[in-house]
């Protein structure tokens, strides 16, 4: 008997814990949908996020730096506590280097995950392949590359430059500051190459200026010397080089065993392609003396970047080196806070709506603004490669170049 | 189309992408030599040749590493120690390959086509593991990165003549081995009737794993003379293979002969119309071309008359 009378009051003691607990749980749901009306993996206090690039295949020597910026930004904005109260934890996908692949991971992210955003792809051809499944499942992608303009997408921000930011102030500079003349453009055959070279060209005329040459090589060739037999004849003030990938190790070796020698400017070397990621494969010694037209280098001379490329060491290891990629990725997960916390919530929709006019004033390349078009508002640098394999930065737009991916007259 | 060249350019056009032909003739000749070999010899399409190079080429990375770190008085002679150790580490590694993997598969050229496939995408896992994904940079002699100026506009690398005259030592090495030595009359004789080879005493599964680790061997050598002109990352391999295939089945595949006529046809007409037009054409048209003379002849441009 009285073991069952303990029983009866265990049971109604339990129960009135269990009617306790619920209520509890209902005003958190309550609360988390405020913040979430929309069905996203976002608990009271977590938030899933996904990251989509290769770590495996051709892809994989670019894409690393990227998951390691995005891992480093998670990490540092869980320290501070997270975004509205919540730690970020995310879920990693391998694209492989192969677009349809890329294609069913941000499915499988978007619908089965129920991501909040998803950092992540490279190449042009990843971007295209996810784009239209962004759009039917209204997902955020933060995609890191500089690439050929000619898009926006409400489901994108670009975080790297269009073409016109990098390609123009770059051209301006040689021109302004080395007296050139005659450009030989110079690319790997795909969009990104050729859209950027037909941007340039369409630059150097109307300048007033000549383009001398323009070639493409399929991607990966490895035997330059025909083309620069080609440049040699012509002689070009500017080789304007949009090679990508393995292909640079072999381009730059060929061009220093043919005697060129890019310390002497003569023709002098302008490139967008060779972050410092490639200049670990070329060898500082073989890209010495070349310039770049990029809007970051890690050797950028300010109080942000020396605490971010301090971080990075830190975290990733002393060797690294970080590009400009690795840091328009790095930007990803702090726009992607900020907006939501503008919004105050991780609806896709009022992200969305509270992402232009984004500011960072902490950003490793010094400041950036999310312009209404989803690209950035940044400024062109032009690096001169040195031995060491590091840029030093020689020059800076004043202003920040507004992102303009349609541009008039350059189609 | 030579209309916008003077004469005296069209000359020294004409010179400097001969040349431009011949660097590019000995890096098919490198590249091809040890899959003609293997294929040729043994009917093995080893679609791992492009990972047996780039082993060579991270030893000579390794080599490079040790050198300039441990004997840097001794930095310029690196390259002959790292291509003679790529040559006995890869040989090493297709030995082990053919005992553990190929000599169960001969026979079935597909099913070796399939396993060396997988070979290939396990080796470059490994290198992605050890090395990391990221392309490494080989640091070069200086002597090696020079150029001879003959006249304002012909300038000849040295890396380029290097790269030749390895071509050449490789290519004489090889034609002494299999026509002028013991193993050679072997090797040729496994080829030519098995059952009939082994009946006079030859010791064919021997001769077998010495053919698969010369052929590795010499890719090795390859790959570690291609740092001096491409990139050596887990990958890299990936991008010789479609060449090399292209090189050795031209030749027709059991004569390697063949194989280096072959060679010279297709990086003469390459590196010619490289010039004249745009590179991505200059490959369609070289593969177009490759394509309609298979057609005509199916067994390639040579080849050696086997008994089936």
């Amino acid at each position: 008997m009285k073991r069952s009378g303990h029983s009866k009051l265990t049971k109604r003691w339990l129960s009135s814990l269990c009617s306790l607990a619920a209520s509890c749980a209902l005003s958190v749901t309550a609360m988390a949908a405020e913040v979430n009306t929309t069905g996203l993996a976002v608990t009271d206090t977590t938030v899933k996020v996904g990251i989509l690039h290769s770590v495996t295949g051709t892809m994989a020597i670019s894409e690393t730096g990227s998951v390691q910026a995005e891992k480093l930004a998670i990490e540092q904005i869980n320290a501070m506590g997270g975004v509205l109260g919540r730690k970020i934890e995310f879920i990693q996908e391998d694209g492989a280097s192969d677009w349809p692949t890329f294609a069913e991971k941000s499915r499988k992210l978007l619908v089965n995950d129920k991501v909040a955003a998803v950092f992540g792809c490279w190449t042009s051809a990843s971007r295209k392949a996810v784009l239209p499944i962004f759009e039917q499942y209204n997902g955020m992608l933060y995609y890191p590359t500089f690439y050929e303009g000619l898009e926006q997408s409400p489901n994108v921000i670009y975080t790297g430059q269009e073409a016109t930011q990098q390609i123009i102030a770059g051209i301006d500079w040689v021109v302004k500051n080395k007296d050139a003349k005659t450009f030989y453009l110079l690319g790997s055959d795909y969009i990104w190459p050729r859209t950027s070279n037909k941007i340039a060209r369409k630059h150097i005329e109307k300048l007033g200026l000549k383009v001398v040459g323009e070639e493409y090589y399929p991607l990966g060739h490895t035997q330059f010397n025909s083309v620069i037999n080609k440049i040699k004849l012509r002689k070009p003030d500017v080789i304007y080089a949009i090679v990508v990938g393995g292909s640079n190790v072999a381009f730059y070796k060929q061009l220093k065993a043919a005697g060129i020698d890019m310390t002497k400017e003569s023709p002098l070397v302008l490139t967008i392609s060779v972050t410092e990621d490639e200049i670990l494969g070329i060898g500082g010694e073989n890209m010495v003396g070349a310039y770049a037209a990029m809007k970051y280098f890690q050797s950028l001379p300010n109080a942000n970047n020396e605490a971010f490329v301090k971080a990075f060491k830190e975290r990733w290891g002393n060797d690294i080196v970080i590009g400009d990629v690795t840091q328009a990725a790095y930007l990803g997960p702090w726009l992607w806070k900020a907006a939501v916390e503008k919004a105050g919530s991780f609806d896709i929709d009022k992200v969305r709506a509270a992402s232009p006019g984004i500011e960072l004033t902490t950003a490793p390349e010094g400041y950036v603004k999310v312009h209404e078009n989803h690209h950035l508002w940044s400024k062109t640098r032009i690096g001169h490669a040195q031995a060491d394999g590091q840029y030093k930065v020689v020059y800076e737009t004043e202003e920040l170049i507004e992102p303009d991916p349609f541009p008039a007259g350059y189609q | 189309m030579f209309a916008e060249y003077s004469s005296s350019e069209l000359m020294s056009i004409f010179a400097m992408q001969g040349f431009a032909g011949l660097i590019l003739f000995s890096v098919f000749v490198l590249m091809a030599l040890g899959l003609a070999i293997i294929f040729g010899q043994m009917g093995v399409i080893n679609m791992a040749h492009g990972e047996f190079m780039i082993l060579g080429a991270y030893i000579t990375y390794l080599v490079s590493n040790l050198f300039s770190q441990h004997f840097p008085e001794l930095f310029s002679y690196y390259f002959f120690i790292a291509m003679i150790l790529a040559f006995f580490a890869t040989a090493l590694l297709g030995a082990l390959v053919e005992w553990g993997m190929i000599r169960f598969l001969y026979h079935r050229p597909l099913d070796t086509l399939l396993a060396t496939w997988g070979l290939s995408l396990i080796l470059q896992q490994i290198y992605r593991s050890v090395f990391g994904a990221r392309e490494v940079g080989v640091t070069l002699p200086d002597w090696l990165m020079g150029s001879y100026q003959l006249s304002e506009t012909i300038e000849i690398p040295v890396n380029g003549l290097f790269v030749m005259s390895l071509a050449i030592a490789i290519s004489l090495a090889v034609a002494v081995l299999m026509y002028r030595s013991r193993w050679g009359i072997q090797v040729r004789a496994v080829v030519q009737n098995r059952p009939m080879a082994g009946a006079v005493g030859i010791n064919t599964a021997k001769v077998d794993r010495m053919t698969f680790a010369l052929g590795c061997g010499i890719a090795g050598i390859a790959g570690s003379a291609f740092t001096m002109i491409g990139s050596t990352g887990p990958t890299s391999g990936q991008l010789y293979i479609v060449d090399t295939f292209l090189v050795v089945v031209f030749g027709g595949a059991t004569s390697l002969l063949g194989t280096i006529a072959s060679a010279f046809g297709i990086s003469q007409a390459q590196s010619t119309m490289e010039f004249f037009i745009s590179g991505s054409m200059a490959k369609v048209l070289t593969l177009l071309f490759v394509v309609m003379v298979l057609m005509i002849r199916p067994q390639g441009l040579f080849n050696l008359k086997v008994r089936r």
